[in-house]
């Protein structure tokens, strides 16, 4: 019997295909931001509204769509008029890069700056997966308590933004919300916390300002 | 459970990286907040594992402690448990100083005579 040294990243397979994503995006002027949050936080809400404002501002955007099962998002997202693709996973509970490319290829608008994927709801097994985004968007909802970041320490630590949805239920919800950004300061200290409601519209804006100052300028 | 295809990504990473080779045992390293759970990647290994050459192989695992940092009195500290995190020195509040994500097959034990490749 030999031991033999490995050192080797589990997910580098994954990884080196979200990279390769990223840089064929990069090379085309276009980004991917990766959507994340539990079921029934407000994902597809927020989408909604940021597929529907992209289209009024003529920023070219597209969106994937991840789910067990149905294509419900995708038709309830097409509304917007955007682009938008569903990835069915067949009961799989999170999306990993190769689906990301396979569900692009052929089928991406030429053109397109911004790509949304709008991950499986689940707040566990999506974070370990890059898919080639340039921006991770972690949903937490009021109605879910203050506490979700530090319940689901992993997704909450690579954010690279926390957007809190459903503002407009925070009194009916006596939701304290110091008391979520300490949580989220725990584990993420240094994020930006984006305060969202769909039915409102506060705070969207605020995040598509956000994301499009992550999308390359183009050359003159 | 996102732990049996982790599971399958372990034995993926052990076979390209040993190929023909009988393994018996696996050490991985996890980090607090690789978000896998060793319990449930147990669970799993023997199914995964079922009919490769990583069949049988015991599965190690090392969960890698997290770093912090005292916000109040700047003291380091590792902590087996995921945030919050309390200072042991001075009790102040702690906030995770590594990215607590490592996920590695550290070393593999292999059998020393080469078997035809069965995948």
């Amino acid at each position: 019997m030999t031991t033999i040294s490995l050192k080797a990243a589990v997910l580098a397979k994954n990884d080196s295909l979200a990279a390769a994503l990223r840089a064929d995006l990069a090379a085309v002027g276009a980004i991917a931001v990766n959507l994340l949050s539990s079921p029934g936080s407000g994902k597809t809400a927020l989408l909604e509204l940021l597929l529907t404002r992209c289209g009024e501002l003529g920023v070219a955007v597209a969106a994937l769509t991840g789910d067990l099962a149905t294509e419900n998002d995708a038709k309830r997202l097409a509304r917007s008029g955007a682009p938008v693709r569903q990835v069915v996973t067949d009961g799989l509970c999170h999306l990993e890069a190769d689906m990301v490319r396979d569900h692009l290829a052929g089928w991406l608008p030429e053109g397109t700056r911004l790509l949304f994927v709008e991950n499986v709801g689940n707040l566990v097994c999506p974070a370990s997966y890059d898919l080639g985004e340039s921006l991770r968007i972690v949903l937490a909802c009021v109605t879910e308590g203050e506490d979700k970041p530090v319940k689901y320490p992993t997704a909450y630590r690579w954010a690279d933004v926390v957007v809190l949805t459903k503002v407009d239920l925070t009194e009916p919800c006596a939701f304290d919300d110091a008391a979520f950004t300490a949580a989220v300061r725990d584990v993420n200290p240094d994020v930006s916390i984006i305060r969202t409601s769909a039915r409102t519209g506060q705070g969207v804006d605020e995040v598509l300002e956000l994301i499009l100052s992550r999308v390359p300028v183009p050359p003159p | 459970m996102h732990e049996l295809s982790i599971a399958h990504a372990i034995v993926g990473t052990v076979a390209d990286a040993v190929p023909g080779r009988r393994v018996e045992r696996v050490r991985l390293q996890v980090g607090m907040l690789a978000g896998v759970v060793p319990e449930a990647l147990q669970f799993g290994w023997e199914v995964t594992t079922a009919g490769t050459l990583l069949e049988g192989s015991v599965l190690d695992v090392e969960r890698i402690p997290l770093a912090a940092t005292c916000l109040d009195c700047q003291a380091p500290s590792t902590h087996d448990a995921p945030p919050p995190l309390t200072c042991p020195d001075c009790g102040g509040r702690a906030l995770p100083a590594d990215d607590g994500r490592t996920l590695e097959v550290l070393s593999v034990d292999v059998a020393d005579e080469v078997e035809e490749a069965h995948r």
